[in-house]
C-alpha cells in the first residue's frame, strides 16, 4: 500500500512538473477544507508575509468566505530559489447549509438567509475550481476537530482522483486540544504539516513544503 | 427512482440501490435520482457509491437546490478509504476501476444524523420530517 502510494505520488508530481507549467504561468494553489478550519487566516498569513497584502476578511462565523479569491504572483523564497504561485482561498466545503446556524451569530433572518444563499453558491464555486482550475491543493484542517468527516474523505478522494499534489495543514496547533497525530493517522498517504496560521507558528516549514511540493 | 409501494405516512422510506441499477445511469442521472429521492425525505443506500467526480458534482448540485425552510442539503456517509487510493495510479494503468467500491448512505440533512463513524461502521440516527 505504502509503496504504491509513494510511487503514485512521485509519478503524479513528475507529471505535474513535466506538463503543468510549460508556459511559465504560476501554479494556482487552492486552499481547501471544511468551514472554520482557518483557510482565510492562512491565505492572509501567506499573502502578508510575501506580498504585504491580505486576501480577505477572517471571522469565527462559518462561511465567512463565500467567493473564491485569488492572490496572484505570490513569490516565496526558499533555499535560494523563488517559487511563484497564485493562492486561491476557497469557501469552506459542506454538504448542507442551514440558515438557522447563522441565527446563532446575532443575525436577523433576512441576513441569515442571504448569507446561506451566498454560502451555497460559494461551495458550488469551490467545487468547480477544484475540478477545473487549480494545479495543487493545500488542505486545511482544524487540528482540534475530528478529521474523519465525510466532507474531508470525499474532498481528499476528489483531489487524489485528479492527481493533484496536496499538502495537509493541521492548523490551530496553538490550541490546547490540537491533535496532529489524529490527522496524520487519518491521511497517512499525505504529508501533514502542523501550524498555527493565526500565531504564525511553524511557518518556516510551511513555506519549505510549499516550495517543495508546488515548485 | 425505484418503483415503490405507497410509503407509510409516518415512516421513513429507505431505498437500497444496487450496483447494477446505478451502472446503467449517467452521472447526472445518478445525481438526479439520488437528490429526487432525498428531497422526498427518503434515505438512499448505494451498494457501490459514487466516483469522486460524481461526489463533487453531487455537492455542487445539492448546493444549487438548497432553499431556506425547504431543503438544507444532504448528509452523506461512506467508509473512509484510509491508506490512500491504492488502486489509483497502477489500478488505472491495469484497467481497473477503483471508483464506486464503497457503500454509501445519503439522506436529507434535517433527518439523518451521524452518531459514529470509523473505518468499519457507520452509525446514524434517522428521524421523520
Amino acid at each position: 500500500m505504502g509503496l504504491l502510494t509513494d510511487l503514485r505520488n512521485s509519478v503524479s508530481r513528475v507529471q505535474d512538473k513535466l506538463f503543468a507549467d510549460g508556459d511559465g504561468e504560476p501554479k494556482r494553489i487552492g486552499i481547501y477544507g471544511p468551514p472554520n478550519a482557518g483557510k482565510t487566516t492562512l491565505a492572509n498569513r501567506i499573502a502578508r508575509d510575501w506580498t504585504g497584502d491580505a486576501v480577505g476578511p477572517e471571522s469565527h462565523v462559518p462561511h465567512e468566505t463565500r467567493r473564491a479569491r485569488r492572490k496572484e504572483n505570490v513569490e516565496i523564497e526558499r533555499n535560494g530559489k523563488t517559487v511563484t504561485i497564485d493562492i486561491v482561498d476557497t469557501p469552506g466545503v459542506a454538504t448542507k447549509v442551514d440558515y438557522e446556524e447563522f441565527l446563532d451569530h446575532d443575525m436577523e433572518k433576512e441576513e441569515a438567509v442571504r448569507r446561506s444563499r451566498e454560502a451555497t453558491e460559494g461551495v458550488a464555486e469551490a467545487m468547480h475550481w477544484l475540478r477545473e482550475d487549480v494545479d495543487g491543493v493545500i488542505y486545511v484542517l482544524d487540528a482540534t476537530e475530528d478529521p474523519f468527516t465525510q466532507v474531508n474523505t470525499m474532498l481528499i478522494g476528489i483531489i487524489e482522483s485528479r492527481d493533484l499534489p496536496v499538502l495537509i495543514f493541521a492548523n490551530k496547533i496553538d490550541l490546547e486540544d490540537a491533535n496532529i497525530k489524529r490527522i496524520r493517522d487519518a491521511y497517512p498517504q499525505h504529508e501533514t504539516v502542523p501550524l498555527s496560521a493565526l500565531e504564525g507558528d511553524n511557518m518556516d516549514e510551511v513555506y519549505s513544503k510549499i516550495a517543495e511540493y508546488f515548485a | 427512482m425505484p418503483e415503490t409501494t405507497d410509503p407509510t405516512p409516518d415512516g421513513v422510506q429507505i431505498d437500497l440501490i444496487s450496483r447494477e441499477r446505478m451502472e446503467g445511469l449517467t452521472s447526472m442521472e445518478k445525481i438526479r435520482s439520488i437528490l429526487d429521492s432525498v428531497r422526498e425525505g427518503n434515505i438512499v443506500i448505494l451498494e457501490a457509491g459514487l466516483s469522486p467526480d460524481e461526489e463533487s458534482r453531487l455537492i455542487e448540485v445539492t448546493m444549487s437546490e438548497i432553499n431556506p425552510d425547504d431543503f438544507s442539503g444532504i448528509e452523506i456517509e461512506s467508509y473512509p478509504t484510509t491508506g490512500g487510493n491504492e488502486q489509483g495510479f497502477l489500478g488505472r494503468l491495469m484497467g481497473k476501476d477503483s471508483d464506486g467500491q464503497k457503500l454509501t448512505v445519503i439522506g436529507p440533512a434535517n433527518q439523518i444524523e451521524t452518531l459514529h463513524k470509523d473505518e468499519t461502521i457507520i452509525s446514524a440516527l434517522v428521524s421523520r420530517k
